[in-house]
């Protein structure tokens, strides 16, 4: 599409983004997402400069102290300061979220759009692996992927996101179905376009603001799976400062450090609901209707 | 017109008014997005008198009806002002309840569209009987009994047995019945039909009509008829309302509207009107250029069947025979319309010609070229002579491409230009269908109707075809915008020699644009001619019943019965020649 004025399409792209932009900021849920996930990109990116001490520093302080002027988490039973834990541990849980979303959105992306857009013995092939797949809780798949590659974070997220393919295979086979029985499909076709056209000029813009919505959603879930692997020792190992690890490490000393439960679990808590309002908001600026007005 | 009977006899005595609205206004959204839907209407309405409301869309004149039922979307649409007086109340003032409790009694509604208006899970008999039972107090027995007698009031067979089917077993037009049952059964003073023939059958419309004539007079009830259908109007209405942008243009007997309009508006929207057997009259300008008589022919269709298969691969289905042994020829620059009813299979017609949709037998020569035989990549290369254009513009516009590249795209497919000739093109393109060049970077969902089908007719020219294949094209298109597209699509016609295969099933709008014309029932072609001898001198049985069932924009001209059409009986055989080129179903 090179002989289309580029002006012209940039300032489509822009004025399209800029309005964007400006309808999530203005619904409740888009902007209150957006901030707890802009504060956490913050975090992760100048953790150097925000937490007071080395996260995996022993001895920083003395061992299991409340929440003070000093340690503002208090201190674990190595004696390091928490809140220089949760901090880094951002890092950790923004990588957990991009790369296994990243690996399971583009996999699952590429099954669905192929699926759907062949239709016929490719599609029921295909789908039907997906089936299979999808009769395994994703729990199950990420033990598997993590029993052949064995165990640690860069693993889990690796797991995690193979795990939840077939998921965003089906999303995107469902969406292409509904796109595919739109007229606007059947133009292209009448105008003569070839199947490369039909894919990436017709069926994947308008595939992918669905998937956005659910990718968003999904990095919750992705970083939910990695803190409940990490929990149970599959996933981070010590000495990083994962947040779901970290919790598991506290189990022990639930009763006379509480803030060493406290706070990680308050971290995966607000990422969470972070990212699930932000899905929330995007959802609804990207709803048709709201495009309409 | 005073007090006392209209020239037809009906009663419009004001003393007899059942409902007076007054300064009616509603306003959709609030602030700057601020819509003022309706504004200051009055009207209306004596017992036993049907008032029609007519208008384009967005004229507000369903809205202005869903108010009185207190049906407006919450919290989206807001009653500014007005009253509307029923029965000593005003209905606008009402509680929540009390409006409950008034509609589906004392006024009842129904709805364009009858599969969603009805219940699927639950069957007919629980949903007649149901409103009896909580308005009228009635028990379940008598309820029933009730339900039974009405499904034989709207001309249902079987009506006992009808009580246990759910609303998916039914014909659209036995649906629409079963709403009007449902409507009536508990005998309302008012009844508000919005667009109730709008999605039926012409045949089956004026069925539909017939009886909501009928039980008009044996109920005596005032039916407030909302249409965008001046044929419609002009059988059903004694008075008319004629809205625009929100705003009552006019109001008065239909005779007088029809005959003596006295608003620019109202007058606009009667000439846009295809009226069936005007172009019988003073030659339209349609017919000026007639197609090269030379004997060339551009399409040749030969015995087309397709058969469309349900259920899994062990399923004993026969299928649907949706094309059956289908045969025409299109010579360059002419127009053959296809007209049916819906199944009559004339869009599965028109897609098999373009080979969207491939057929199991028969042969397609498009200028010499056999298409069934074209490997993919010659096909996409031979679809630069045919292009589509589509009954929904607006969904046959990529909505996240803007109108310059979707003018574009075909041209670009097809290689006709690139670089800034491509772009000199489209913004000739756009010009030539009345669309300016600033328009190029604007999305679909910020043109109107009109305008988004405009695009579509520039993206089928951009790479010069010879054929279009044009499916229902003004069919979603308001009445006065479908009159300016149609002019369009003749004028691109006599100067690029365009051929039409125009799909349609508005015998009006087939006359004005078509030379010849095809008139397909159930996969078949029943007859086919020059379009005056098909329209003025139909030989084939279905073919008259079509034409009469099409209502008439002419008050002072009452259709008479329908003849009944025996389907089973009906000729459906080869075609044979009655006449010079008019072919009819032996």
């Amino acid at each position: 599409m090179a002989s289309i004025a580029p002006t012209t399409i940039a300032e489509n792209v822009h004025g399209e983004l800029a309005g964007f932009w400006l309808r999530l900021v203005k619904s409740p849920t888009g902007l209150i997402g957006l901030l707890i996930v802009l504060t956490l990109i913050a975090t992760a990116l100048f953790a150097v400069w925000i937490a007071p001490f080395d996260p995996l520093q022993m001895g920083a302080g003395p061992r299991l102290q409340p929440p003070s002027a000093q340690y503002w988490f208090g201190t674990d039973d190595f004696g390091r300061d928490l809140f220089s834990r949760v901090v880094y541990g951002a890092r950790l849980t923004l990588q957990i979220g991009v790369i296994a979303v990243g690996i399971s959105l583009t996999s699952g992306l590429l099954l669905g759009l192929v699926a759907g857009y062949a239709g016929g013995w490719t599609e029921r092939v295909l789908m039907r692996l997906v089936d299979v797949l999808f009769s395994f809780t994703e729990i199950v798949i990420a033990l598997a992927c993590l029993a052949i590659l064995g165990i640690g974070l860069t693993n889990a997220m690796i797991a995690i996101g193979i795990a939840s393919i077939p998921f965003y295979a089906r999303v995107t086979h469902s969406v292409v179905l509904v796109e595919k029985g739109k007229p606007y499909f059947e133009a292209g076709i009448a105008a003569g376009a070839g199947h490369v056209r039909m894919i990436f000029l017709h069926l994947l813009p308008n595939v992918v603001p669905t998937l956005i919505v659910v990718g968003t959603l999904g990095i919750s879930t992705a970083v939910l799976a990695a803190a409940g692997l990490s929990f149970l020792g599959l996933g981070a190992q010590p000495p990083e400062p994962e947040w779901g690890f970290m919790l598991s490490s506290s189990r022990d000393l639930i009763s006379r450090a509480p803030w060493m439960m406290i706070f990680p679990g308050s971290a995966i808590a607000i990422t969470v609901l972070g990212f699930n309002l932000l899905g929330d908001g995007i959802r609804e600026v990207l709803d048709p209707r709201q495009v309409m007005r | 017109m005073t007090a006392g009977h209209t020239m037809s006899g009906r009663p419009t005595a004001v003393s007899d008014c059942i409902l007076r609205v007054e300064n009616l206004s509603i306003s959709f959204g609030r602030g700057r997005s601020k819509n003022q839907a309706v504004q200051k209407l009055t009207y209306r309405l004596a017992a036993g008198e049907t008032l029609a409301i007519v208008g384009e869309s967005g004229s507000g004149k369903s809205v202005s009806s869903m108010a009185l039922l207190g049906l407006l979307p919450a919290g989206q649409a807001l009653v500014e002002s007005g009253e509307a007086w029923f029965e000593g109340r005003d209905l606008l003032a009402m509680s929540e309840a009390e409006i409950t409790h008034l509609r589906g009694d004392r006024i009842a509604m129904i709805f364009q569209e009858p599969m969603t208006s009805l219940n699927p899970v639950l069957t007919i008999g629980r949903q007649l009987t149901e409103g009896l039972v909580v308005h009228k107090g009635m028990s379940q027995r008598e309820a029933e009994a009730r339900a039974i007698e009405m499904i034989e009031l709207v001309r249902l067979s079987d009506a006992a047995s009808r009580l246990r089917q759910y609303p998916h077993e039914l014909s659209g037009g036995m649906r629409q019945r079963i709403m009007i049952a449902m409507a009536m059964a508990s005998d309302p003073a008012i009844l508000i039909a919005d667009e109730p023939t709008t999605a039926l059958d012409v045949t089956v419309q004026a069925q539909i009509l017939d009886l909501m004539r009928d039980l008009k007079r044996d109920f005596d009830t005032s039916i407030i008829l909302i249409t965008h259908d001046m044929g419609v109007v002009a059988e059903m209405a004694d008075r008319v309302v004629v809205m625009h942008r929100g705003r009552k243009v006019e109001d008065g007997p239909v005779e007088r509207i029809f005959v003596a309009p006295a608003e620019d508006y109202t007058k606009s929207l009667l000439a846009a009107v295809p009226r069936l057997g005007r172009a019988a009259g003073p030659p339209a300008v349609t017919s000026d250029i007639e197609p090269a008589d030379d004997g060339s022919v551009l399409v040749r269709a030969r015995d087309l069947s397709k058969r469309f298969r349900s259920g899994g691969w062990f399923s004993r289905d026969e299928g649907v025979l949706a094309m059956d042994e289908i045969g025409f020829d299109l010579a360059p620059g002419e127009t053959l319309a296809l007209v049916g009813e819906s199944g009559s299979g004339k869009s599965t017609t028109g897609r098999a010609i373009l080979r969207l949709i491939e057929v199991d037998e028969g042969e397609i020569l498009i200028g010499n070229r056999d298409v069934r035989k074209l490997g993919q990549a010659s096909l996409r290369g031979a679809r630069r002579t045919m292009q589509m254009i589509f009954q929904d513009p607006f969904a046959s516009l990529n909505p996240r491409m803007s109108a310059g590249r979707l003018v574009m795209e075909p041209m670009v497919i097809h290689g006709v230009a690139s670089g800034s000739e491509l772009e000199d093109r489209t913004v000739e393109l756009l010009r030539r269908v009345g669309l300016e060049a600033d328009h190029m970077r604007r999305f679909p969902h910020e043109f109107s109707g009109g305008q988004r089908q405009r695009i579509c007719i520039a993206r089928a020219l951009g790479p010069g075809p010879k054929l279009i294949v044009a499916d229902e094209p003004t069919s979603a298109l308001d009445v006065s915008v479908q009159a300016q597209v149609l002019d369009l699509l003749l004028e691109l016609q006599q100067s690029l020699g365009l051929a039409f295969l125009f799909i349609s099933h508005d015998m009006a709008v087939v006359e004005e644009v078509s030379h010849r014309v095809a008139v397909m029932h159930q996969g078949r072609i029943v007859e086919m001619g020059p379009r005056q001898a098909v329209l003025n001198n139909p030989r084939h049985s279905y073919t008259r019943t079509l034409l009469a069932a099409v209502p008439m924009p002419d008050p002072t001209r009452r259709r008479g019965a329908l003849p009944t059409l025996d389907v089973a009986a009906m000729p459906r055989g080869p075609l044979a020649e009655v006449a010079p080129n008019h072919w009819v179903a032996a």
